[in-house]
């Protein structure tokens, strides 16, 4: 039976935030492909390529358990089987897990083969036919969790599972920008998903924007005067409100179509990079801290970070070259801010957004994302506990294409006749 | 008793002696350089007016131990500001038409103030017209040639939106008509014109013909703006004088700057 989570009380101020702690980190380079597997939910293990042998490898390794080869293919498998024992921790030397005793762990017979170790679900017994994920852990590397066939009541209350997850669910949100057109959908999905609280941080006031009395309408949220290219502005928030940011999700963004030689000047392109990336930068300096040390906070805990980045990031579009140009640095920069966090384990999340429904992108055809795409993928992604998103048609196959070649996707983006 | 003459007749000695004795007082029509001020909203395929931003170099730290420092960015008409002529097409080819060529007595004169306050406070987008100026000369006189005229309108004391006031159809405040500046120019050949707006012209001043008429014709001529100033509530009808000398930029179309005005005692 899951227990069902309660809404936090109001913090005791007499007593101190528990510091985080986190399980161990250590995998081999090999298991890392886990890691980046678990990044997007994706359950894969490595299969032999010999024609006669096809064994499925657990745990990851460099060359096949049943005939040596080293032709081991990380592919996208079942993740059915069946839970043949289980165990409950009752006390650890590790200091994570002692902390969150009992912590059940099981032996699952997969239907393709391999036996794994794994965490459970509170509604798994020995018996069940199961269902494994993948999930990056509070230490960032891949654990496999067991849930039941059928979603359970109450599923993503279990603590197990929410400590793999970034769960809106009783959590209070910073959306940093009120004026982007996908403010109203991003805090409308997250209250849906069960966010306390939606903090928005408003730049500007003194200048008038579409969105405003809708925003207003919205329960539970509440404007913030926030402006990513301030830095007084960034810290005096960061002051006031830094430690009730339990995610924060950065969807400030300047775009303007152009690069280089049409646009002549470095106009647009500093503002590119005072939102897109010193923005982030500046909101990472004055919030990072506060957020990393409220990371076990209890129900309520910090727990992600997450990024609205351009597809673009990853390969520039000339048409959009300067503002590709400011997404690639600030792709880079949430590298870095991930390693900073590592330690706390809060999440960043970078979520790669295509052309979206906008007017930065009016005379772009279709497909476009709509708001409401992008804040369902977004809120899914949190409940999910996933690290890396590609949302809409366009960035989904600049991913692909990514992950095959990322110089042939620069020579589609960058020949002729894609001009 | 030849020295002491000597002080006595030394305007600037006179000057600094009435200031010291408070017989002449400072005003200061300046807003502080804040980040959240409004500035000039174009459509955002434009380039836009920078904001003031301030980022820290060190404050007595590792940065630097001992010092304190910032790097201030904005546009050089960001804030309370003055335009030199080529900040407008009209004036791009005058001579000494930028700010480090502007000669220097030029930021240094007296100003009028035509209270347009009252019918500001009823009508956003208030009128300056050839009438009303008539109307003010045959309270306070002739406008002297060369001297700085203000439009005062207590729009300084609006903040937040209320400042820009920006509707669909765009920002509604007050400001001059083509005609009123025209005569401004023309008939009495003032120095420059000034405001407590975000600019010399109205709110809806593209509308006019030609557009922008303030910006069209004073810098065509080679006359200066002065805009987002406060205080202007504290300067006498006439008999004041200014000092608004702008940062010398080479080549600089116009800059934030102080101005102050010297009254005369009990002259508020």
């Amino acid at each position: 039976m899951v227990i069902p989570l309660q809404k936090p009380p109001r913090k005791n101020p007499q007593v101190r935030t528990r510091v985080p702690t986190l399980p161990s980190h250590h995998r081999s380079r090999s298991a890392l492909f886990m890691a980046a597997a678990a990044a997007e939910g994706r359950f894969m293990l490595q299969v032999c390529a010999e024609p006669e042998c096809l064994a499925v490898q657990y745990p990851a390794r460099d060359a096949c358990s049943s005939c040596l080869s080293d032709r081991l293919i990380w592919q996208d498998v079942s993740s059915r089987g069946k839970l043949i024992a289980t165990s409950t921790v009752r006390t650890s030397t590790n200091i994570y897990f002692r902390e969150r005793t009992p912590w059940r762990l099981g032996t699952v017979h997969l239907e393709i083969g391999p036996s794994v170790m794994c965490h459970l679900h509170s509604e798994v017994t020995v018996g069940d036919e199961v269902q494994l994920i993948n999930r990056l852990d509070k230490s960032g590397q891949s654990v496999l969790l067991a849930l039941p066939m059928e979603k359970a009541p109450l599923q993503e209350d279990d603590m197990q599972l929410r400590e793999l997850t970034c769960d809106p669910k009783f959590r209070r949100i910073l959306i940093t920008d009120a004026r982007n057109p996908n403010a109203y959908a991003l805090a409308k999905s997250l209250l849906e998903a069960g966010a306390s609280a939606v903090f928005i941080g408003e730049a500007e006031s003194w200048r008038p924007y579409p969105d405003r009395s809708k925003l207003e309408s919205l329960q539970g949220v509440e404007l913030v005067s926030l402006d990513v290219t301030d830095t007084s502005s960034v810290q005096e928030l960061a002051g006031e409100f830094g430690g009730k940011v339990d995610i924060l999700i950065n969807n400030a963004r300047f775009v303007r179509p152009g690069g280089i030689q049409g646009r002549g000047d470095v106009g647009f392109a500093m503002d590119e990079m005072q939102v897109n990336y010193f923005g982030m930068m500046r909101l990472a300096q004055a919030f990072a801290p506060a957020m990393a040390g409220r990371s076990a906070d209890g129900v309520n805990s910090a727990v992600a970070w997450v990024n609205v980045l351009s597809a673009y990031s990853l390969v520039s579009n000339p048409g959009f070259g300067s503002f590709s140009a400011s997404s690639a640095a600030a792709h880079s920069l949430s590298q870095c801010l991930r390693a900073e966090m590592a330690s706390s384990g809060v999440r960043v999340v970078n979520v790669y957004c295509g052309p979206t429904e906008d007017e930065g992108h009016q005379p772009l055809p279709p497909p476009k994302v709509p708001a409401s795409t992008l804040a369902r993928e977004l809120v899914k992604a949190l409940q999910a506990g996933l690290e890396d998103v590609y949302v809409g048609d366009i960035a989904k196959d600049i991913r692909r294409k990514f992950m095959e070649s990322p110089k042939v996707l620069e020579k589609e983006m960058t020949s002729l006749e894609a001009l | 008793m030849e020295a002491l003459k000597e002080k006595l007749e030394n305007p600037v000695e006179l000057l600094s002696s009435a200031l010291l004795s408070g017989d002449v007082e400072v005003v200061d029509l300046t807003h502080t350089l804040d980040p959240d001020f409004p500035v000039i909203v174009l459509p955002p395929e434009f380039g836009q007016c920078a904001r003031f931003r301030m980022e820290e170099i060190s404050a007595y730290d590792h940065r630097g131990p001992a010092w304190k420092w910032n790097t201030f960015t904005c546009s050089e008409h960001t804030g309370t500001h003055f335009d030199a002529p080529i900040h407008w097409i009209s004036g791009r080819d005058l001579p000494n038409n930028t700010v480090d060529s502007i000669p220097p007595e030029h930021f240094v004169g007296p100003v009028v103030v035509i209270d347009c306050s009252e019918g500001s406070a009823q009508d956003d987008d208030f009128e300056l017209t050839p009438e009303i100026i008539a109307a003010w000369e045959a309270e306070h006189g002739r406008i002297p040639a060369e001297s700085w005229v203000f439009m005062r309108t207590d729009w300084s004391k609006r903040h937040g939106a209320a400042y820009l006031n920006m509707r669909d159809d765009g920002p509604h405040s007050p400001g001059p008509t083509p005609e009123a500046v025209r005569f401004l120019i023309e008939k009495r050949n003032i120095r420059g014109f000034g405001t407590e707006t975000v600019g010399t012209d109205a709110g809806q001043g593209a509308h006019y013909t030609p557009p922008y008429p303030a910006h069209f014709y004073l810098h065509g001529a080679g006359k200066y703006g002065l805009q987002c100033m406060c205080n202007l509530d504290q300067l006498p009808a006439t008999g004041a004088m200014i000092l608004c000398a702008p940062l010398k930029i080479k080549n600089g179309t116009g800059s934030p700057l102080r101005v102050l005005a010297l009254v005369p005692k009990g002259g508020r």
